[in-house]
């Protein structure tokens, strides 16, 4: 979740001459760069409040390669779509409203999910962030959404309308005050948009599967990709450091000597991820520090240092102190992309985890430091 | 499929249920399901599993719960305490 936060639009002005549509305008000085609607704003229809932009529920090519790409942490372009409303197949009077973030990864799951429906979509300024994070800042929430409806006149639009929130925007509205201050009956729909259909076919209720935040298995090597991008950002930093220091006659640019550290960077940031239920205890720090103790073991072993003699066990030190750390940060970090971790559990954990890691880490890198030099 | 947990006796989540009228918002809401309906009353399940999202919290009409809602995210935190940021959000 940490990456969304970073996917605040540029600040540049773009209209892409679509604000002629009342329901979907934004103010005149509105500075935003949205993504362009070619190619899923597929026409208008004309309503009491003025045309709105009638949205595809399949998703082209370009839709889908954008979601790898910001996904992957391509960020260059904004990833933002114009707040405001937007209709599904040919919706009237008594139509649900679909309300989503205006982050287009956001928005897309949901109208790829609306297809065969005739609904509305009513997309919240969240600054392009997604639902989840955004009702955690507020920006997904009460206030912007009694705004919203407000004004887009959707009252005028769907007076019978119910509006269907997803459920993981409830940290951010409060439901009883938009409905006590607009008159609209509020639900909250699924976790996962991909459950709408059935969930609307219940006649709104969902199942305590669909209620249901998740964290399994596919869950997590899905966010792999992601965890390693981030990665290799600080891996290439290294890279320049260690191509810097080779005309002062250091030279750490060979397998033998980066293998441990990279292995370490996998067990943090993959292999604690994936296994996660399975490695013992509860902390992420732990979970990560044991798998870099295994790894360390594995890599003292393979390089013979353990039971030998003082240079290597010092060598070997050096390695029980640094990759376990390294694995530990990492999988610290992974608490963000978690989906059960509390704050208030993050910051005991970090009490105790980030002390321990930061004195293990100078001590380690001091041996290092000292070996390289030729102390011993 | 194994549940995950996180760490015990941390959570900020109180809920009066003297307070609870029984509207079900909370049931509704609460991504780690630990609201449950029964005779008319919210039942707290699980007090551990809270992720502290505040969901519950916003959502009900009496005050009946309170939480100091966040994100579990240590990158969140380390920049609340470097920078000041509040460590609410994503990062």
């Amino acid at each position: 979740m940490e990456k969304d936060k970073k996917s605040q639009p540029e600040i540049t002005c773009d209209c892409h001459g679509c604000c002629g549509s009342p329901a979907a305008e934004e103010p005149a000085n509105s500075k935003v760069k949205y993504v362009s609607e070619k190619g899923w704003v597929l026409g208008q229809v004309e309503t009491p409040v003025g045309p709105v932009p009638v949205v595809a529920t399949k998703l082209g090519w370009k839709d889908k390669l954008a979601g790898i790409l910001v996904r992957l942490g391509f960020r260059r372009m904004s990833f933002s779509v114009r707040p405001g409303l937007y209709a599904v197949g040919q919706p009237g009077r008594d139509s649900y409203i679909f309300v989503s973030a205006n982050y287009k990864l956001s928005f897309d799951h949901l109208r790829k999910n609306l297809d065969g429906l005739n609904a509305w979509i009513l997309v919240l300024n969240t600054a392009g962030i997604n639902v989840w994070c955004a009702a955690g800042k507020g920006t997904f929430g009460t206030e912007e959404l009694i705004e919203r409806i407000r004004k887009t006149r959707l009252f005028r639009l769907s007076p019978r309308g119910t509006l269907i929130l997803p459920q993981l925007g409830a940290p951010g509205v409060a439901a009883h005050e938009v409905a006590r201050r607009t008159g609209f009956k509020v639900v909250y729909g699924p976790v996962r948009a991909a459950d709408i259909k059935q969930f609307l076919g219940h006649g709104l209720v969902a199942s305590e599967q669909m209620r249901q935040v998740r964290f399994n298995l596919l869950d997590r090597l899905v966010l792999v990709p992601v965890e390693l991008s981030l990665v290799i950002k600080y891996l290439f930093f290294v890279l320049l450091i260690l191509l810097a220091l080779r005309p002062l006659g250091v030279n750490l640019l060979s397998w033998k000597v980066l293998y441990p550290y990279l292995g370490a960077i996998l067990a943090g940031s993959i292999l604690v991820p994936v296994f996660l239920p399975w490695i013992p205890g509860r902390a992420f720090s732990w979970k990560g520090w044991l798998v870099g103790l295994l790894w360390a073991w594995l890599v003292n072993l393979n390089q013979g240092l353990l039971f030998s003699s003082p240079t290597n066990w010092i060598r070997a030190t050096t390695n029980f102190l640094l990759l376990p750390g390294i694995a530990a940060y990492l999988a610290l970090n992974f608490t963000g992309s978690s989906t059960y971790t509390s704050l208030s559990g993050v910051v005991k954990e970090m009490k105790i985890a980030v002390p321990l890691i930061v004195v293990s880490a100078i001590l380690g890198f001091g041996l290092l430091v000292a070996d390289l030099s030729g102390v011993w | 499929m194994k549940a995950h947990r996180y760490l015990k006796n941390v959570t900020t989540l109180n809920y009066e249920p003297a307070k609870c009228t029984g509207c079900g918002r909370c049931a509704e809401v609460c991504p780690q399901r630990l609201f449950q309906m029964e005779n008319g009353r919210a039942c707290l399940l699980d007090r551990d599993r809270c992720m502290e999202c505040g969901a519950c919290a916003r959502n009900c009409p009496f005050q009946a719960i309170s939480v100091r809602a966040g994100v579990g995210c240590a990158w969140a935190v380390m920049m609340s305490e470097l920078k000041g940021w509040k460590p609410i959000g994503c990062g």
